[in-house]
């Protein structure tokens, strides 16, 4: 088992590290209070060939594989969580085209989302439909040549700025899953708005926003991987996304553990470092093997889709692992910096507040509880 | 240069390994050993803890060095005046020439500019060389290293000497590789060696981090190279004599490899970047309003560094955020910061402690800054940063 | 038209820390990088091949050990058509003489070479001779401390930084022109360059390629000597000074020029 990067994927993540160090990182707080979507930091990503690193290299992106992407996705969110998050998600709206897209919305849309040209988002969620993700209600009707919908979608990240979304709606509101059908939309499609942001405990620059349906429209040309196929494509995205979701929260929980530790080496206390007390040292010792853990489950995972194995599980774990481990070291992280973490001066309490998202997001701990359980007893 | 390792004095410590940049040591079977990856720097030597690594100047003895006598500086000027780099040089250049016996002997290139020549001799030359013609009425490498060389050859300095600024790091390179010269660059220390009577040149490497001691065998003339401001300017002194010799020179403009085209004399308005910043001046709350925050830009510009902040004094609209230093600032790491009126909480530290000399001046005693300094006054700093700054100024003037 | 940048593996930090029982230099691991002003002078190249519509070759030229192929490499991943390793044991202990009579040995063997372009210093050496001294050795018109450049048919036109002014010198090619840091921000390579950089050629050329003399090159050809380092002795500090204000001022403002003393030029 070779636990080491190989030399290529090692000079993307020396020079994707040098851009977080030089660049996303020195202004982290400021693209965060900025509250406006972080473009720069986007735009530079797109310069720089990061934003289709899986992609085959015919369809824009750099030819490389998942285990690459993650790597990639932890250091992004290690040095600017907000930036880490717009990448993650962006992945969601390329991956689906990459498993169900025919060769035409491959060209159409694959490509500018992997040059960066365009940024995606991937719209599920709906007021009634969070885990219960079958119980979709958009409703969509085949009409001549196009797909009318109608409805909402929630919470939907990167939503505004994106201009490729990957849309579940329901050919068969009453029957559930089974009338499930995935569309690409653009924005300006006729009937397709985009709603309001929601005001998050965390994460003030990254849009979440209300997709808005009202006899929207979208040519046949749209339906992504099949009618009443969408349930598939769902959930399949879903499994990418677990990953995508765990890599953000292990750059959430490593930012946190390296504040940590830095404070703990100039805070003087009792006439010492209180890096000298067993309490504080325990505590970074515990941070450092629940993110090596975390890490690890991470890579696993998207190793296993590398290869073309069954991975859905180890994504499972690895979310469910990740996040919980974001949130405990990310509260022992202030904990750790006492009066002053809870403070704005410094950003662990921001960090602490981001780490709840991916407890959240993109399956419930609950739900991937579920998902491990139903794996082992099946 | 040639490194060798004594091995009955080696004990495998592993020292010289540790120091070496390059990789060019190991230690295998109980022995150190070079490796084809040694460069010869020569940091290894002074870590060996039995001096068991040892350098080995070989003489080739093809130069008959003997030949080579006298100390020049090589004379730089400035709208019509010397610069104060060829004046510390005239001082320096007068205590060598003394140790070796030898006149100091200056080279002044210009145009309409006789008058330095006496002055350059009150300044302690024994003879002035002058150079007037419009081809060299301002500094330009081709005709000034053609001049000189030409000079160089005729007369053979032992020792030629030029102020590292631009204008004369410039020519000194140059002028090195057309004779074939030994130049060190950007000297500290310039000394006659108690070994031999060759030029011993310190010089700063790695950024300042170590020091260097360079010597040149054989190769004349010795050159080097130096700092503004690092010796003494002598005082002058009306009534000393000396030889003005007016060297008759044919300059065809034709030859002269570049043309200048504009000068243009704007201040630099002394910013400093902050993050690159060698020596910063941080003011904080103790500066108690906005407008004394003068105080910290004239020490910073007599030092020529750079103007820090605390969060304190920019949340109060003192200064603009850009100079903020600390945890939600700037993070910098700079030889020397100075830190006026700051208490030194942990959020300033995070930004600043790993300087590598803090001076801390606050009138609180108790301040936690004071924990962390490397020198402290602990005073009312309306006295101390002007009395500082004058004292600075008066010193760089000497 | 052909363009040369030179550039220098170098330490990656010169932030090296002093063991305090032997007072010896401990360095966090043998890290190297392209020295930040080679940097400055490869986008500087670039930035004129792009001036030219893309009408210029860059090549990227180092002499050092084996493992300065990195650097090219990097230099490639930034957009420099082609790579030169100058690399041979006969050209170690090389002083800025040696290293620039053998840097013009190889430019000679390239050919044709227009523009020469060199960062203003090396950040271990400090010295900024190098580029001058290939220059001279080509007998070329050289325009050092550059922060602006320019190129018009065979003319290059540059702005030079001084201490307290600012040059405009014009001069015909070829020509060498040293680079300050001022004068851009070097581009990042992108990743598909940085993978394709992986697998470009670097021609590889030893002290009999370029016909360069046995006496002219390593420590043979180098008439300078280090002949000890040291550690510049650290001020004592952690300490509170006592005294009337003149007597700590007086007191502060020598140490303060001592410190001063050991800083690198700018």
């Amino acid at each position: 088992m070779d636990f080491e990067f190989n030399e290529d994927q090692q000079a993307v993540l020396d020079a994707v590290r040098e851009l977080c160090v030089e660049e996303l990182r020195p202004k982290a707080e400021e693209t965060d209070a900025s509250g406006e979507f972080p473009w720069e930091n986007i735009r530079k990503l797109a310069e720089l060939d990061l934003c289709g690193i899986p992609v085959p290299e015919e369809y824009g992106g750099l030819g490389m594989d998942f285990l690459t992407w993650a790597a990639v996705g932890m250091e992004l969110s290690r040095a600017c969580t907000t930036t880490g998050a717009v990448f993650g998600a962006h992945m969601l709206a390329q991956y689906p085209i990459m498993l169900f897209g025919t060769e035409e919305q491959k060209r159409k849309y694959l490509v500018p989302l992997s040059t960066g040209e365009k940024i995606g988002a991937f719209g599920l969620t709906e007021p009634n439909a969070g885990s219960d993700a079958g119980n979709v209600k958009t409703s969509a009707v085949r009409v001549g040549d196009e797909y009318i919908l109608n409805g909402t979608k929630i919470f939907i990240t990167n939503a505004g700025e994106a201009e490729t979304y990957i849309v579940i709606g329901n050919m068969q509101p009453d029957r559930g899953a089974r009338g499930m059908t995935a569309f690409i939309f653009e924005k300006g499609f006729e009937g397709f708005t985009i709603g309001k942001n929601e005001k998050k405990m965390a994460f003030p620059s990254l849009p979440n926003r209300e997709l808005i349906f009202q006899d929207a429209h979208t040519p046949a040309g749209n339906v992504l991987g099949g009618e009443k196929r969408g349930f598939r494509v769902a959930m399949q995205t879903l499994d990418l996304g677990r990953i995508g979701m765990g890599i953000g929260a292990v750059g959430v929980a490593q930012a946190a553990y390296e504040h940590a530790l830095a404070y703990s080496k100039q805070r003087v206390q009792f006439g010492q470092t209180i890096s000298n007390f067993q309490a504080i040292q325990f505590k970074l010792a515990d941070m450092v093997v629940e993110i090596e853990c975390a890490r690890l489950l991470c890579n696993q995972a998207a190793w296993l889709k590398d290869q073309g194995k069954p991975f859905e599980l180890q994504a499972a774990m690895a979310k469910l692992y990740a996040s919980e481990v974001a949130m405990r070291v990310t509260n022992q992280a202030v904990q750790v910096l006492g009066g002053y973490g809870y403070t704005k001066e410094f950003p662990v309490e921001r960090l602490m507040r981001e780490a709840k998202l991916f407890e959240i997001v993109e399956g419930t701990s609950e739900i991937q509880r579920l998902v491990i359980a139903n794996h082992i007893l099946k | 240069m040639a490194l060798s390792i004594k091995q009955e004095l080696c004990t495998a410590c592993g020292l010289c390994v540790k120091v070496c940049p390059y990789e060019g040591v190991a230690v295998e079977d109980g022995m150190a050993y070079l490796t084809e990856r040694c460069n010869f720097c020569g940091q290894c030597v002074s870590s060996c803890p039995t001096d068991a690594i040892v350098i080995e100047l070989p003489r080739k003895g093809t130069v008959d060095t003997s030949l080579w006598k006298g100390v020049w500086v090589l004379a730089e000027t400035d709208e019509g005046k010397i610069k104060g780099g060829t004046i510390e040089l005239l001082g320096r250049g007068r205590a060598l020439a003394d140790e070796r016996h030898c006149a100091l002997e200056a080279v002044l290139l210009g145009h309409d500019c006789d008058y330095l020549a006496g002055e350059m001799v009150a300044f302690g030359a024994d003879k002035v060389y002058v150079i007037d013609d419009p081809v060299v009425e301002r500094y330009r490498t081709g005709p000034f290293s053609a001049v000189i060389a030409g000079l160089i050859n005729e007369h053979k300095p032992e020792i030629v000497l030029i102020s590292a600024t631009p204008q004369g790091r410039d020519l000194g390179s140059r002028l090195a590789a057309r004779i074939g010269a030994g130049l060190t660059a950007d000297c500290t220390g310039l000394d006659i060696w108690d070994q031999e009577p060759l030029l011993l040149q310190t010089r700063p490497a790695f950024g300042g981090n170590i020091m260097a001691r360079i010597l040149c065998r054989e190769a004349r003339p010795q050159m080097a190279t130096v700092r503004p401001n690092v010796f003494k300017k002598p005082q002058p002194d009306g009534s000393r004599t000396g030889e003005i010799v007016r060297v008759p020179v044919h300059l065809d403009e034709r030859g002269a490899m570049s043309k200048i085209v504009e000068v243009i004399r704007e201040s630099k308005d002394g910013q400093v970047n902050l993050v690159d910043a060698q020596i910063i001046v941080s003011g904080g709350r103790g500066l108690q309003a906005p407008e004394n925050f003068a105080l910290v830009r004239r020490l910073a510009a007599v030092l020529g560094g750079a103007v820090g902040a605390s969060r304190a004094t920019v949340d109060a609209g003192w200064i603009s955020a850009t100079h903020q230093v600390g945890q939600t600032g700037k993070t910098v790491s700079p030889k020397l910061y100075v830190a006026v009126g700051i208490s030194g909480q942990i959020q300033h530290l995070a930004g600043m402690s790993s300087s590598d000399y803090i001076v801390a001046i606050n009138r609180d005693a108790s301040a936690p800054i004071f924990e962390h300094a490397t020198f402290g006054l602990v005073g009312n700093l309306f006295e101390i940063v002007p009395a500082l700054t004058a004292e600075l100024e008066k010193r760089l003037a000497e | 038209m052909k363009i040369v940048a030179c550039i220098k593996q170098v330490p990656a930090t010169t932030n090296v820390r002093i063991d305090p029982e032997t007072n010896a230099l401990i360095r966090d691991g043998v890290e190297s990088q392209v020295n930040p002003f080679d940097e400055n002078a490869i986008e500087s190249a670039l930035q004129v091949k792009e001036a030219l519509g893309g009408e210029a070759e860059v090549i990227a030229l180092s002499m050092g050990p084996p493992q300065a192929e990195s650097i090219l490499r990097e230099a490639v991943a930034m957009g420099c058509d082609d790579a030169i390793l100058l690399t041979d044991a006969k050209f170690r202990g090389s002083d800025t003489l040696a290293t620039s009579y053998t840097l013009a040995r190889a430019i000679r063997k390239v050919g044709d070479v227009d523009l020469i372009l060199c960062g203003k210093q090396a950040i271990d050496g400090d010295t900024a001779q190098v580029g001058p001294g290939i220059a001279e050795h080509l007998g070329i018109p050289q325009i050092t401390f550059a922060i602006e450049l320019s190129v018009e048919g065979k003319k290059v036109t540059a702005r030079r930084m001084l201490e307290d002014s600012f040059e405009v010198v014009e001069c015909r090619m070829p020509a060498l022109v040293t680079v300050v840091k001022q004068i851009n921000e070097p581009r990042r390579a992108s990743m598909k360059n940085v993978l394709k950089a992986r697998r470009h050629e670097i021609t590889k050329w030893s002290a009999a390629d370029v016909a360069a003399e046995d006496e002219r090159i390593g420590f043979e050809g180098s008439p300078t000597v280090v002949w000890q380092i040291f550690t510049p002795p650290k001020r004592e500090g952690g300490r509170l000074l006592e005294g009337t204000v003149e007597e700590m001022v007086g007191e502060l403002a020598g140490e303060i020029l001592e410190i001063r003393k050991s800083l690198a030029s700018g």
